[in-house]
C-alpha cells in the first residue's frame, strides 16, 4: 500500500514536470533547442535533488548516482589534462619514444612516477607492500610541508596582532578595551584547551570564560555561514523560477 | 579730538592691511608645497628635483627571481608624478625597456620589513622589486648576468633621467634568514615534545582531563553493536597532508580496534584516493591487532567521490540506506559539513564529530551529539590510545600554549610601554 502510494507520487510528479515542460515548449518560453533542454535538465536535476527533503525516492537516487559519476568522470579528464598529460605524458613519455619531440625528455619525472606506479602494486599481493613507500613519502611531505606553515600561519601570524599596546600611541578607551578583551579572550580559550591539566579552582573558570568566547564566536559565524546558505537557495530558486519556469523576470 | 580719534583707526587699517597682504603671500609661499600635494591646487610641477641614492641590489632571502631598487624620496613627490625604473641587460644599452612605473608618493621601504625592519627612516626611501624574467616575457634567467637599471622621474611632459646606473644580479639563496624565528619556534617544539615522550615513557600514568565527545566513543560503539547496525566514519575533504587527516586517521585506528573487538561492522567513507588508501592500511592494521584479521574488509573502506557535493550527495544515500547506528565525522570539513551532520541527525545516528575547521564547528555543535572542537580533535589520539609518545606529545603541546600565554601577556605590556621588540621577534615572512 505504500510502496503503491510512494510509486504514484513519483509518477505523477515526474508526469507534471514532463507536462509543464512540454507546455513550456509550446508556448515559446523555452527555446526548442540544446539551451532550452539544458535548462530542463538543471531544473529536474535540482528538483529530484531537493525531493530528499521529502523523503528518499529513485529520482534523488538518479540524481545522486548522477552526480557521483559525472564528477568522477570530471576528476579523470581534469587529472588527464591538467597533471598527467602535461607532466607527465608530454615531458617524458612522448620525448622519449617519439623522434618528433623537440625537447629533451625529463629523467627527474621517473622517481614520482615510479612513486605513483607503486600505488597501484596495492592490487598485487606479492607487491603490495611497495605502496607503502608512497604514503611514506605522501604523508612525510605533507607533514614536513605543514610544520613550517602552521607555525608560521596558527603561531606567527596569530601572536603579531594579539601583541597590540592597551594605552599607548593615544588609543582611545574603547580601543583599549577592545585589545584587553581580545587578550582576554585568546587566553582564556588558550587555557581551555590545555589538556594536561585538571580543570578545578581557577584554570577551570578561565577555561569557562574560554568556552563562552568560543560560544559567541560560533554562535557568529553560525549567522554568517546561514546567510550564505540562504543566498544559495535564493540562487536556485531564482534559477527554476526565472530561467525555467519564466515567472521572474 | 575727532581727527585725534580717527588717526589711530585709518593708521591701524592701513598697517592691518599691509600686514594681512605680507601674510597673505607668505602662507601662499609656505604652504604651496602642501596645497599642490592635497589636489585642491594640484598642478604639475614645473621642474622635477631628482631623488639621490639609487641603489640595486639582490633580493635576500627568494629564489633567485628579483632584483630589488631603492632610492630616496624627492621634494618633488606627488600624485601626478611618476618614477619610472628602465632596464637593460647592457651598462651602455639604450634603456627602452620599462621594468616598472610607479606613482611617487608609494612604494616605500615601510612594505618591506623583511629586509629594512621597522626604521623610522624606511619612509624616505622608495623601494621596488623588479622580476627580469617577466620583464622580458618568460625569458630564462642568466642566474650570472648583471642587469642594468635606471630611474626616470616623469611629470607630463617633464622628465628627468638620472645619470647613476644601478646594477644587480638575482642569485637564489638556500636559507631565508628571515624564517629563523619559524625555525627556532620548531626546534624548541620539537625539543620540548622529545622531552615530555621520554617522561611519557618513564610515567606513563600521565594525567589527561576528559574529553567528553571521547567518552561517547564507546558509547556509540556499543550502541551500534546492539543494534546490528554499522558503523560509519566520514572523512573530511581534505588530502593527507592536513593535519586533521592524519588525526583523523589516528582516531579512526583506535575506533577501528574497538570495532574489531566488538565484532560489529565498519563503513569508512573517503573523498580522496591516497587517504582511502592509508585509511585502508590502518583499518587493517588494528583488525591485526585485534587478532581479527579475517574480519577485515578492503570493500568497506571505499572512495565515494572526489568532489564535494557529489560526496555529500553519496554520503546522504548511505546514511538513509544503511541507517548507520554511529556517525563519525572527523577531519577538515567545508560546506558540506552541516548537510551530512543534518542526514545523519535525521536518521537517529548518535553522531560525533571533530574537526578544527572552525567555520564548520557551530554546524557539528548544533547537530551531532558531541563534538571535538579544534585541538581536541588532536587530542583525541593521545586520550584514546594512551600511548606515552602521543601522550607526551600532547603534554608538550600544553608546555607550548604556557609558553604562548607568557609571551602574550608580556608582550603586551611591553607593547603598552613603547617596546616592540617581542611584536617584532614573532613576525611571520
Amino acid at each position: 500500500m505504500r510502496k503503491d502510494s510512494n510509486f504514484f507520487v513519483l509518477v505523477g510528479t515526474i508526469g507534471l514536470f514532463v507536462c509543464i515542460n512540454i507546455f513550456l515548449m509550446a508556448s515559446g518560453k523555452l527555446p526548442f533547442s540544446f539551451d532550452g533542454f539544458g535548462v530542463i535538465l538543471g531544473a529536474g536535476l535540482t528538483l529530484a535533488i531537493y525531493s530528499f527533503l521529502y523523503k528518499d525516492n529513485p529520482a534523488f537516487k538518479i540524481a545522486e548516482n548522477l552526480y557521483v559519476g559525472v564528477s568522477l568522470g570530471y576528476t579523470i579528464i581534469i587529472t588527464w589534462f591538467n597533471f598527467l598529460k602535461p607532466d607527465l605524458y608530454d615531458s617524458l613519455i612522448v620525448p622519449m619514444f617519439s623522434k618528433a619531440a623537440t625537447k629533451a625528455p625529463q629523467y627527474a619525472l621517473i622517481f614520482p612516477s615510479m612513486l605513483g606506479v607503486f600505488m597501484f602494486l596495492r592490487f598485487s599481493r606479492k607487491l603490495s607492500w611497495l605502496s607503502r613507500w608512497t604514503f611514506a613519502f605522501v604523508v612525510g611531505l605533507g607533514a614536513g610541508v605543514s610544520i613550517p606553515r602552521v607555525i608560521s600561519a596558527f603561531i606567527l601570524e596569530q601572536i603579531k596582532p594579539s601583541l597590540h599596546p592597551v594605552f599607548s600611541g593615544g588609543e582611545t578607551l574603547f580601543s583599549s578595551v577592545n585589545t584587553l578583551l581580545i587578550m582576554l579572550g585568546v587566553i582564556s580559550v588558550l587555557i581551555y584547551f590545555i589538556f594536561s591539566v585538571e580543570h578545578k579552582g581557577a584554570i577551570g573558570k578561565i577555561s569557562k570564560i574560554g568556552i563562552w568566547f568560543l560560544m559567541i564566536s560560533f554562535g557568529a559565524s553560525f549567522g554568517y555561514t546561514v546567510m550564505g546558505r540562504l543566498s544559495l537557495l535564493i540562487g536556485r530558486i531564482q534559477f527554476l523560477l526565472r530561467d525555467w519556469l519564466g515567472v521572474l523576470q | 579730538m575727532s581727527s585725534n580719534r580717527t588717526f589711530p583707526v585709518s593708521f591701524f587699517t592701513v598697517k592691518t592691511f599691509v600686514v594681512r597682504k605680507y601674510f597673505f603671500v607668505a602662507a601662499i609661499i609656505l604652504l604651496s608645497p602642501c596645497l599642490l600635494n592635497t589636489g585642491i591646487f594640484a598642478q604639475l610641477p614645473s621642474f622635477l628635483i631628482p631623488p639621490t641614492e639609487f641603489k640595486a641590489f639582490d633580493t635576500p632571502n627568494d629564489a633567485g627571481e628579483t632584483i630589488s631598487l631603492t632610492w630616496s624620496i624627492s621634494p618633488s613627490d606627488a600624485p601626478d608624478v611618476f618614477y619610472v625604473v628602465y632596464i637593460d641587460k647592457d651598462k651602455n644599452g639604450d634603456f627602452e625597456k620599462e621594468a616598472i612605473r610607479i606613482k611617487s608618493n608609494a612604494s616605500y621601504r615601510t612594505a618591506a620589513p623583511e629586509i629594512y625592519g621597522h626604521k623610522k627612516s624606511n619612509g624616505n626611501y622608495h623601494y621596488v622589486q623588479i622580476f627580469p624574467k617577466k620583464v622580458f616575457n618568460g625569458e630564462t634567467i642568466d642566474k650570472r648576468r648583471v642587469y642594468y637599471f635606471k630611474l626616470a622621474m616623469v611629470a607630463g611632459n617633464n622628465k628627468i633621467v638620472l645619470d647613476t646606473i644601478a646594477s644587480a644580479r638575482a642569485h637564489g639563496n638556500w636559507l631565508h634568514l628571515k624564517k629563523t624565528n619559524n625555525f627556532l619556534i620548531m626546534m624548541t617544539l620539537s625539543a620540548i615534545i622529545l622531552y615530555f615522550i621520554v617522561h611519557a615513557r618513564q610515567n606513563p600514568n600521565m594525567f589527561l582531563r576528559k574529553i567528553s565527545g571521547l567518552d561517547a566513543v564507546d558509547e556509540a560503539l556499543g550502541r551500534a553493536t546492539e543494534m546490528g547496525k554499522p558503523v560509519l566514519f566520514v572523512h573530511g575533504l581534505t588530502g593527507m597532508g592536513s593535519i586533521s587527516t592524519i588525526a583523523a586517521t589516528n582516531i579512526l585506528g583506535r575506533i577501528a580496534r574497538k570495532i574489531a573487538d566488538y565484532d560489529a561492522n565498519l563503513k569508512v567513507v573517503n573523498n580522496d584516493p591516497i587517504v582511502m588508501s592509508v585509511s585502508q592500511e590502518v583499518v587493517k592494521e588494528s583488525y591485526l591487532e585485534a587478532g581479527r584479521p579475517d574480519a577485515y574488509s578492503p570493500d568497506n573502506v571505499f572512495l565515494v567521490a572526489s568532489e564535494q557535493f557529489p560526496y555529500v550527495a553519496a554520503v546522504g544515500g548511505i546514511m538513509t540506506r544503511e541507517r548507520p547506528a554511529a556517525n563519525f565525522f572527523v577531519g577538515y570539513f567545508y560546506a558540506e559539513a552541516l548537510i551530512l551532520a543534518e542526514t545523519g541527525a535525521s536518521t537517529g545516528a548518535i553522531q560525533i564529530a571533530g574537526t578544527d575547521a572552525y567555520t564548520q564547528l557551530p554546524f557539528f555543535i548544533t547537530t551531532c551529539d558531541y563534538t571535538l572542537i579544534g585541538e581536541e580533535l588532536y587530542a583525541a589520539s593521545a586520550y584514546l590510545s594512551r600511548e606515552p609518545m602521543l601522550m607526551g606529545t600532547l603534554r608538550a603541546q600544553d608546555v607550548g600554549k604556557g609558553i604562548l600565554i607568557v609571551i602574550l601577556i608580556l608582550g603586551t605590556i611591553l607593547a603598552s610601554f613603547g617596546l616592540t621588540f617581542i611584536t617584532h621577534l614573532f613576525e611571520a615572512f
